[in-house]
């Protein structure tokens, strides 16, 4: 039975871990329990900075003290780290300074809460931010190993985690493996690349499977690092595969697919689909319903997969 | 500490000099909110900021965050008298590449401690400032300039609410009270009501002086400084007048971001006592 896990509590974890770093600093507001950050909080409360329901306020405390020489983990919705999004780009992209921002119930995978709580632009937002390492973990396991290696980086991040279980794929790994800014092949195969982050990894391994079965032979990437983006490995895909599936729960504009378009039409180039949330806002829905509802899920990969291969 | 009211007088008066200087050969920038925040600035770098000119990243020094960044010709004239930069680097104030940036910025120009420029962020940073501090035993504070028209950026409040909260007595800030935003004056623009009362309600100590005054200054500082005031953030209101000093820019809302014409220029000169009319 495979392992389900939110990539969440691998964030809170990886806080744990880095406890024993007295530079690192944990900053909330007010959604700690549902970042995952109070684990960190209950075991290191005077590492700990309550911002209240103030994200703006939030983002430049951390740059005041990444400024004076700590590690700041800030954390909220990913929803609300655009309201902190001048703040974000101001006082920390330009400056530099090594705040690392998480946004959790990142997608429409966050489900019944609805609309307003499914950010769907997160990722294209920080994206266009220059110094800012933007990932999109798979699972908690990976998840855990990444945000313990940004609290290594010179430079500011953006970490989008999710708020529902996915089927955990990195059990037993090893952890140098998983890289900021290296894409992880998970399948091996020749007829197309899809190139996915976030809850649609898993969705992918699906739609690779369920292209197996008529004969099509997908290679299926985990691209946790959407900036900087791995485009050595794309241009492999692009050699070995001639045709390239992007999936990610974000709106089709400005996110991974987007990334990957950026790089293929300066690079070696190939045939694209982009599977992603069809510019249109989400509402309330069980996170699986909601794949549906955004055509994201498998079948849509699979679909989105022929029509690459058949633009060859 | 050794400076004298007259020491101090000279210093600015030399600030303002500079300040009129660096707008006119750049026939741009923000020579209003300079002028009114320059015997603040000049006073708190002359006798209370423990500061080190030779090694500006020095850890253990104070901060002060201009959060109103585009009064930057004030700052820059109060660090070249101060040893950070050179009189020759108030030249580049606007100019490609120099280090006198539009905004004051900390990856440009040394003596900086904050990237400004962007209304409403510097009291956060200050926050994130006195919390590091104040985790690392240090006895640094955190001084943050705000101007009186940026208070009506929400995220002011937000950080007034957490630094209250958080019993932050290594944070200082001095309200530059000039009365005049960018478009017009302040009471035009958003009504301010009883500002010592938002920020005692808020939770902070709060003085208020006339900041042009040098004799209130040090008693404001003094204030900001005073042991019984280290129990959490204390503000200094400081009343100013835009443009102070130069008697056409005074209270004129068209020179908080316009740059005075040759013939003006020189009356500023004559005004600041540097030529013979």
């Amino acid at each position: 039975m495979t392992r389900m896990a939110a990539t969440r509590d691998g964030y809170g974890q990886a806080l744990l871990d880095l406890a024993d770093n007295p530079k690192v600093v944990v900053l909330e507001a007010d959604l700690g329990k549902s970042t995952k950050s109070l684990h960190f909080r209950k075991a290191h409360p005077e590492r700990t900075v309550s911002c209240g329901i103030g994200e703006q306020n939030m983002l430049l405390v951390g740059a005041g003290m990444a400024a004076s020489g700590y590690i700041p983990f800030a954390s909220t919705f990913a929803i609300f780290t655009e309201r902190a999004f001048e703040q974000m780009r101001n006082g920390v992209a330009r400056p530099n300074l090594a705040v690392h921002l998480c946004g959790s119930h990142g997608g429409t995978h966050t489900g019944t809460d609805g609309s307003s709580a499914q950010s769907i632009e997160d990722l294209a937002v920080f994206r266009t931010l220059p110094n800012v390492t933007v990932l999109h973990p798979c699972d908690d396991v990976s998840t855990r190993i990444l945000t313990t290696r940004l609290a290594g980086t010179k430079s500011p991040s953006y970490m989008r985690t999710a708020r529902n279980k996915t089927p955990v794929l990195y059990d037993d790994i090893d952890p140098d493996s998983i890289q900021i800014g290296k894409g992880i092949e998970l399948k091996d195969g020749n007829d197309v690349a899809i190139i996915a982050c976030g809850v649609l990894v898993s969705e992918s391994l699906k739609a690779a499977d369920m292209l197996m079965q008529e004969g099509i032979n997908a290679s299926v990437i985990d691209m946790h690092t959407l900036k900087p983006l791995d485009g050595q490995l794309v241009d492999q895909m692009v050699e070995r595969c001639g045709a390239i599936v992007t999936a990610e729960d974000h709106n089709v504009i400005g996110g991974l697919g987007s990334a990957v378009a950026e790089h293929l039409v300066a690079n070696k180039f190939a045939p694209l689909e982009m599977v992603g949330v069809p510019d249109r806002f989400g509402e309330s829905g069980q996170a699986d319903e909601m794949l549906d509802v955004m055509k994201l899920s498998a079948k849509y990969i699979v679909e989105a997969a022929k029509k690459a291969i058949s633009r060859k | 500490m050794s400076k004298s009211i007259a020491d101090l007088e000279e210093i600015a008066r030399k600030c303002r000099v500079e300040i009129v200087k660096m707008v006119h050969r750049a026939q741009a920038g923000h020579p209003g909110g300079s002028l009114s925040e320059i015997d603040l600035i000049a006073a708190l770098y002359a006798t209370r900021m423990r500061i080190r000119p030779e090694q500006p990243d020095w850890d253990d020094r104070d901060r002060f965050i201009l959060s109103k960044g585009h009064a930057s010709p004030g700052m820059y004239a109060v660090l070249a008298e101060m040893g950070f930069i050179s009189h020759e680097d108030l030249k580049s104030y606007r100019v490609l590449g120099g280090v006198c940036q539009g905004h004051v910025d900390m990856k440009w120009c040394p003596g900086v401690d904050f990237s400004a420029g962007s209304l409403g962020m510097g009291l956060s940073f200050g926050m994130g400032c006195a919390t590091a501090a104040r985790l690392d035993s240090s006895e640094r504070r955190a001084f943050v300039m705000i101007g009186d028209g940026e208070m009506q950026e929400g995220s002011v409040w937000e950080a007034a609410m957490a630094a209250a909260h958080h019993e932050l007595g290594n944070l200082k800030v001095i309200l530059d009270r000039n009365r005049i935003q960018n478009d017009d004056f302040c009471e035009e623009q958003m009504r301010m009501f009883d500002i010592p009362a938002k920020w005692k309600a808020f939770g902070w100590n709060v003085k208020e002086i006339n900041g042009h005054d040098m004799t209130e200054v040090m008693e404001g500082l003094d204030f900001l400084e005073a042991p019984e005031n280290c129990n959490g953030p204390s503000i200094l209101i400081a009343h100013t007048i835009k443009g102070a000093g130069i008697s056409y820019m005074e209270n004129n809302p068209s020179f908080h971001g316009a740059a005075p014409n040759d013939e003006q220029f020189h009356q500023a000169m004559v005004e600041l006592g540097e030529v013979e009319a």
